[in-house]
């Protein structure tokens, strides 16, 4: 288990996050979580709330945020189930970070889709701002990690860093996000090629008229409403 | 080619707003009570006659999985419908173009189907990644909530039906339906032994029928259109347009609606640009997501691409996800990083799939660089064998699969590499089972 994360030593990290409580946004953000679920079942608010909780650390911290054994106990009460119930489910999600990250969470897809279309340049480009993989840059800003299919393989290669994807990557585009990052900059999300989306490069093949106006294909229907 | 009119999801690149006015001015929520109206079983026999099949990889028949459910709900026990978007199929990336670019069509689907199989509510369980696609999907249907197309009366049916989004947090796991209602009770996505069946104790023990995205976003169009309209695309038993997303090594890789059974060949070079390099620069395709086998070029190439065109090659359609490999692909690294994926993504529950997927992909590894023995090629095909069909769920068959067919058209460039190093002996062999 040598790639197993290290969560920080427990008395610091209770003297910090020892008294975690909702923000009043957030208290309202978690009423709304519990009230999409039947009277008895708030446990399924487990990872919805683990989720609010991870942001509102990292919104304390400036970074992505991380799940604290405190801040978890935290969201355990609050649901009423035991603490167990609620670590299962922090330590089995990707998305929940066992340990601090840094202020972007730098997450490359590395899956087949992506690997066939260039994710291995993505990596050395990452590698060649002094990102490993795994770990945090030393000035805080940068935590690398390699994950599974995103979902965006049409527009492969792709990072996804902290809410935003940025997709159609090379080695060059990859460069230039991280830099615009660490001068504080806001890049563009979404293809890195000009694409709209998921069309084909150069323009769509399909659905031209879409691209002008809101184009309502119902006129040309030629069969009628059914029943 | 379809036709434009044809095309279900008409704002599928985004070039339109995906608001609800705008949703409103191509068609979508037009009269939904007149499609309510119809009646749960005419909808449910519409939908059969359709002849749409589950657009999440299993093909099964969507009308008759709705008439599962059942037809006398008791008040404690509702019915519920959760629509599966946790979309992690490696190559899919179809379900993420509906949701932020046409996600009115999923919530009109979403109350069309409830309806149909009585549900109370929809959860839409989207997976975690999809942080800017969720944030539309929540403000979507809010915008349904407040023109009241949905809760009480839901578009003056008199029908009272709720959607709630229930994002993930990142587990290819719960795209498996009773891992799916694990988690959406808040726990660990491993999935349930079956029977009982989700129709018969599901979400909170309830009644619940599981439909990915795709299968309920084009239900309100074919009510609207006719069940002829649907089933007049296809080959017989493969009806209906679907979307394809094609990746890898095409000249423009993109995600597109197309009929049902159009060629593999015609696909790629009216959408795609052709393959990077011209067709005889062609290795091999996965057809359908990584859990299907591999395809090589000579058979793919007019193949038919549908559930039974893909079966009778030896693979499947899947998700409809294209992954296209040319002859500069590392096939074997290819088929290693899917081993690596599954192993990374088994839930842990079942022994033959935890041990067996860590175990395929080292093994794996060591095919790619080619330090192993020749009698090991046997040993990870006796291995797949003892992992698929092993666990409860399709993780293991889906882990299986990709290395089968790796083996059963690349055994000749397998033995290459081990040769080319010298063979080797026991001792790696042992080394691979620890």
């Amino acid at each position: 288990m040598a790639d197993a994360v290290h969560i920080p030593d427990e008395a610091e990290t209770r003297a910090r996050w020892g008294a975690f409580a909702w923000t009043e946004a957030n208290e309202r953000k978690a009423h709304e979580v519990l009230a999409r679920y039947p009277k008895g079942r708030e446990q399924s608010g487990s990872i919805p709330l683990l989720d609010l909780a991870q942001r509102q650390v990292g919104a304390e911290t400036e970074t992505q945020g991380w799940l604290p054994v405190p801040v978890i106990e935290y969201v355990a009460r609050y649901i009423g189930v035991p603490y167990m119930r609620v670590y299962e489910v922090a330590t089995f999600y990707t998305m929940f970070n066992l340990a601090p990250v840094g202020r972007y969470h730098v997450q490359v897809c590395g899956t087949t889709p992506c690997m066939l279309q260039g994710s291995d340049d993505v990596f050395a480009a990452c590698k060649n701002r002094g990102l490993v993989k795994g770990g945090t840059t030393p000035d805080g800003m940068f935590t690398l990690t390699e994950v599974e299919c995103m979902g965006n393989c049409s527009n492969a290669p792709m990072v996804q860093i902290n809410d935003d994807n940025f997709e159609d990557l090379d080695y060059d585009s990859t460069g230039r996000v991280l830099e615009m990052l660490a001068r504080g900059e806001q890049p563009k999300p979404g293809s890195q090629t000009g694409r709209r989306s998921s069309e084909p490069a150069g323009g769509p093949t399909s659905l031209t008229a879409m691209v002008e106006g809101n184009h309502d294909y119902r006129g040309e229907w030629n069969t009628a409403h059914a029943g | 080619m379809l036709a434009d009119k044809d095309r279900i999801f008409t704002n599928v690149y985004g070039f339109q707003d995906w608001g609800l006015k705008a949703a409103q001015a191509r068609g979508d929520w037009d009269n939904t009570k007149d499609l309510l109206e119809l009646g749960q079983d005419k909808i449910i026999d519409v939908v059969k006659a359709s002849g749409l099949r589950g657009r999440g990889g299993a093909g099964f028949p969507t009308g008759t999985k709705w008439s599962f459910m059942p037809k006398e709900p008791k008040p404690d026990r509702p019915n519920f419908l959760v629509i599966n978007a946790d979309e992690s199929e490696p190559g899919s990336c179809k379900d993420r173009e509906i949701i932020r670019h046409d996600p009115h069509k999923l919530i009109e689907g979403a109350l069309v189907a409830g309806f149909a199989m009585r549900a109370r509510a929809a959860y839409i369980y989207i997976r975690g990644e999809y942080i800017r696609e969720a944030e539309t999907l929540f403000a979507a249907v809010a915008q349904a909530y407040d023109a009241g197309l949905l809760g009480k009366n839901a578009c003056g049916s008199g029908y009272d039906f709720d959607v709630f989004v229930h994002r993930g947090a990142g587990a290819y796991i719960c795209g498996e339906e009773t891992a799916m209602l694990e988690s959406l009770e808040g726990k660990k996505g491993q999935p349930r032994l079956k029977p009982p069946f989700p129709a018969g104790a599901g979400l909170y023990g309830c009644p619940t029928t599981v439909n990915n995205v795709e299968s309920i976003a084009v239900a309100p169009t074919i009510l609207r259109r006719g069940a002829e309209w649907f089933s007049s695309f296809g080959a017989e038993n493969n009806r209906g347009t679907k979307l394809f997303q094609i990746s890898g090594h095409v000249n423009t890789p993109c995600v597109v609606e197309e009929a049902m059974s159009i060629s593999f060949r015609e696909l790629i070079e009216k959408h795609c640009g052709g393959i990077r390099g011209g067709w005889d620069n062609l290795l091999c395709v996965i057809p359908g997501g990584s859990s299907v086998p591999l395809v090589p070029a000579a058979q793919i190439m007019d193949c038919a691409m549908d559930f039974d065109g893909l079966k009778a090659v030896g693979s499947g359609l899947g998700t409809a996800a294209v992954i296209v490999m040319d002859k500069s692909t590392d096939v074997v690294r290819a088929i290693a990083r899917l081993s690596y994926f599954y192993k990374h993504e088994s839930c842990g529950q079942c022994t033959p799939c935890r041990e067996g997927t860590g175990w395929m992909w080292r093994v794996m590894e060591r095919l790619r660089t080619g330090e192993a023995d020749l009698g090991e090629i046997d040993m990870l095909q006796q291995v797949t064998k003892q992992v698929e069909g092993h666990s409860i769920c399709a993780l293991g068959d889906a882990a299986a699969w990709p290395i089968q067919g790796l083996i059963k058209h690349f055994r000749p460039e397998l033995e290459r590499r081990i040769v080319e190093q010298g063979g080797g002996g026991l001792e790696t062999m042992q080394e691979a089972a620890e």
